[in-house]
């Protein structure tokens, strides 16, 4: 059986050039980066050139970036590290369609005292700013807004945020795990202070993620240790990641011009054959300002994880946001966020694509899934239902 | 991935008895698109009054239509006495298991058999003195009461697992706990005083009872923790032993001696064992 693997923005294919980049680090030159002798010297200076492509990649400074374990360490250390700098503001604001990462994280401070405020966000899964303005106080520690939604694409006014921000002094966060590598990102020219990614969403390996704090940002270390990372962030070196996210970061600024002509194009069939062969289908998030690899669907009066199981029996592998995926009996946070109607909620995949996907894969999808979807109708009681309404009409 | 077993996988790709019977003898519906899933069922009876027919339609994930499927297999030719004792757990059965987060598909088809069956006797299907606990998947007392009566239910994330009750906002879990205690409180009244009947052994069986007890049940669990035992004595009912390794100067040897060691003499051995540490 084939593999379609449109599920880009949970996990990626580690790139060959970057697994290969890796391998000597683990068998030869094992060295560690803090060592005074030449054999951990020779390491040392390439860990630093995989830092400054990654600074490349960001645009940023070298020596603006610390390596981390994953994109959720890096928020958990932006967040813990700014509030920890501020003990006497005790306000956080925050959205209410962030990743686990920061939602359960802000949740988790709610209970410890602070104040937390989450946006709301409208139907299109867009941010009100006046909400913004009117929520920040004197005692407002930290605002931490996602760069894009990972369920719907959605990209988030950021610069426009920092603005409002920087204004008030006070420091911002931005979670661009699903950002970067699919929109430009130049942190010299922005007004963004910390900024989290993860290599596995960019054809790195899982288990190494960068957390960007610009020149000047207060900061305590959430991994108290070592002098490493500048004593921003004890813990040995995770070397052989390090070169791994280097190369994919050198890769992913090449493949940026693709990401938003090819992939994207690719999207924009997918989504559009799909609209057009399944009746009753609905695009969830503001179409105008998404992701150019993302397209969530809702496909009503059909749930979510039979879709799911039923493409996988031919290969092809996506997410939903439906409840009975994820082990909850909800739907996802960010589509009851955004209002979308429980006959679409609950029917909702979730298509994110990469550079390596092509055009027979979409075809391949559009062949297969409206049959898929009809058969799921003609079982629920629903259909009909709504068939007999619509028919009396 | 849910780890489904293969009969489910079955029922979900090939599932059985899908549709509506016309002219029905009875119909039962539960759940909405609100909550997730729903279920539709209905039967027709033939002239002995069995089920002769059984179809069902369903909105819902993977285990919700292979329940469903598997809840008309079951049913079919049974007499509506004999369907009406069908619990959530025969349609598990049936299907070699559901993930524990996903039982409460198989009380879904439980529930909907109730109602089909009430509505062929003319029953008001309006449930009687309910109040509902959790309003996110609007499920009542009744209903959590039965589900932990029937699958014998301990805690709140397992009320949620069969009933949905909690799964959301998370406001009536007090609630859902008090339930808990009260009926597990009745269902141990109600269950009656089992004394294991354990048989009047000789001394040299009993020697040989605790002996392989302490093999098999004792000591390689101290043994994990770096600890070891030996067995002194035995007088009477009492068992003399040594605590050797790190259980010879763990501060909680005592705790480990009467807990431990001599509930499990009591349990497999003799209810009035007692065992007592020698020191050297």
């Amino acid at each position: 059986m084939k593999t379609v693997y449109v599920d880009n923005n949970a996990t990626t294919k580690v790139a060959p050039e970057v697994l290969e980049e890796m391998l000597p680090f683990f068998s030869e030159y094992y060295g560690n980066p803090s060592s005074m002798h030449f054999f951990g010297g020779q390491v040392q200076k390439k860990v630093n050139e995989a830092r400054e492509k990654v600074a490349d990649f960001l645009g940023a400074e070298s020596s603006e970036i610390v390596f981390t374990s994953c994109g959720t360490e890096s928020d958990n250390a932006a967040i813990l590290g700014t509030l920890d700098s501020y003990p006497e503001k005790r306000h956080l604001i925050t959205t209410r369609v962030e990743h686990p990462a920061v939602g359960n994280l802000s949740t988790y401070l709610g209970r410890k005292g602070y104040r937390v405020t989450e946006l709301s966000v409208d139907r299109e899964g867009r941010l009100d700013l006046d909400e913004l303005r009117e929520s920040i106080t004197d005692e407002t520690t930290l605002v931490t807004i996602m760069y894009a939604n990972n369920e719907t694409g959605v990209i988030f006014p950021v610069e426009e945020i920092g603005e409002i921000l920087k204004a008030r002094g006070i420091p911002f966060h931005t979670d661009a795990v699903q950002a970067a590598g699919k929109i430009p990102l130049h942190l010299k020219k922005s007004t963004v202070d910390m900024l989290s990614i993860s290599g596995h969403k960019l054809h790195a390996p899982k288990g190494i993620g960068v957390l960007y704090i610009r020149k000047g940002t207060k900061f305590s270390p959430f991994l108290i240790g070592g002098h490493q990372e500048k004593g921003r962030r004890g813990g040995t070196e995770n070397v052989p990641y390090i070169i791994g996210l280097g190369k994919a970061c050198e890769l992913a600024k090449k493949n940026l011009e693709e990401e938003n002509t090819r992939v994207k194009a690719l999207r924009d069939y997918l989504e559009s054959k799909l609209l057009e062969k399944i009746p009753n289908t609905l695009v969830n998030g503001d179409r105008k300002n998404r992701l150019p690899n993302t397209v969530s669907v809702s496909f009503e009066y059909v749930e979510g994880e039979s879709i799911l199981l039923l493409l996988s029996d031919l290969g092809i592998c996506a997410s939903s946001g439906s409840a009975c995926t994820s082990g909850s009996l909800e739907p996802s946070h960010v589509l009851r966020a955004m209002g979308v109607p429980f006959t679409a909620a609950h029917g909702s995949i979730r298509f994110s694509l990469s550079v390596y996907n092509t055009k027979e894969e979409m075809d391949y999808i559009i062949e297969h899934l409206p049959p898929i979807i009809q058969r799921l109708r003609d079982i629920s009681p629903f259909w009909k239902d709504y068939l007999k309404a619509q028919g009396k009409k | 991935m849910w780890d489904y077993t293969e009969k489910v996988k079955d029922h979900f790709l090939n599932p059985r008895n899908v549709g509506e019977i016309e002219n029905p003898d009875g119909v039962g519906e539960v759940g909405s698109l609100a909550c997730g899933d729903a279920l539709r069922l209905s039967f027709k009876l033939d002239e002995k009054k069995r089920i002769k027919d059984a179809k069902f339609k369903t909105f819902g994930c993977a285990s919700a239509i292979a329940s469903s499927s598997a809840l008309t297999e079951i049913i079919k030719g049974m007499t509506l006495e004999e369907a009406g004792k069908v619990t959530n757990q025969d349609i598990a059965n049936y299907l070699g298991g559901l993930p524990e987060e996903k039982m409460h598909c198989s009380v879904m088809g439980r529930e909907a058999l109730e109602a089909a069956i009430a509505n062929y006797r003319g029953e008001k299907v309006v449930k009687e003195d309910f109040e509902i606990v959790c309003k996110c998947f609007g499920v009542t007392d009744n209903e959590i009461i039965k589900a932990i009566r029937e699958n014998d239910l301990k805690t709140v994330e397992q009320v949620t697992y069969y009933t949905k009750a909690g799964g959301g906002c998370g406001q009536c879990h007090p609630k859902i706990e008090a339930i808990i205690e009260k009926v597990r409180k009745e269902m141990e009244k109600e269950k009656p005083p089992v004394k294991p009947e354990k048989r009047k052994l000789t001394n040299i069986q009993k020697i040989k009872l605790i002996e392989e007890t302490l093999g098999r049940e004792i000591i390689p669990a101290l043994k994990a923790d770096g600890g070891d035992l030996d067995l002194v004595d035995i007088e009477g009912n009492k068992v003399l032993v040594a605590l050797r390794g790190k259980c010879s100067f763990c501060p909680s040897s005592e705790f480990t001696l009467k807990q431990y060691v001599e509930s499990k003499l009591r349990e497999f051995v003799s209810d009035d064992i007692e065992v007592e540490e020698v020191r050297p």
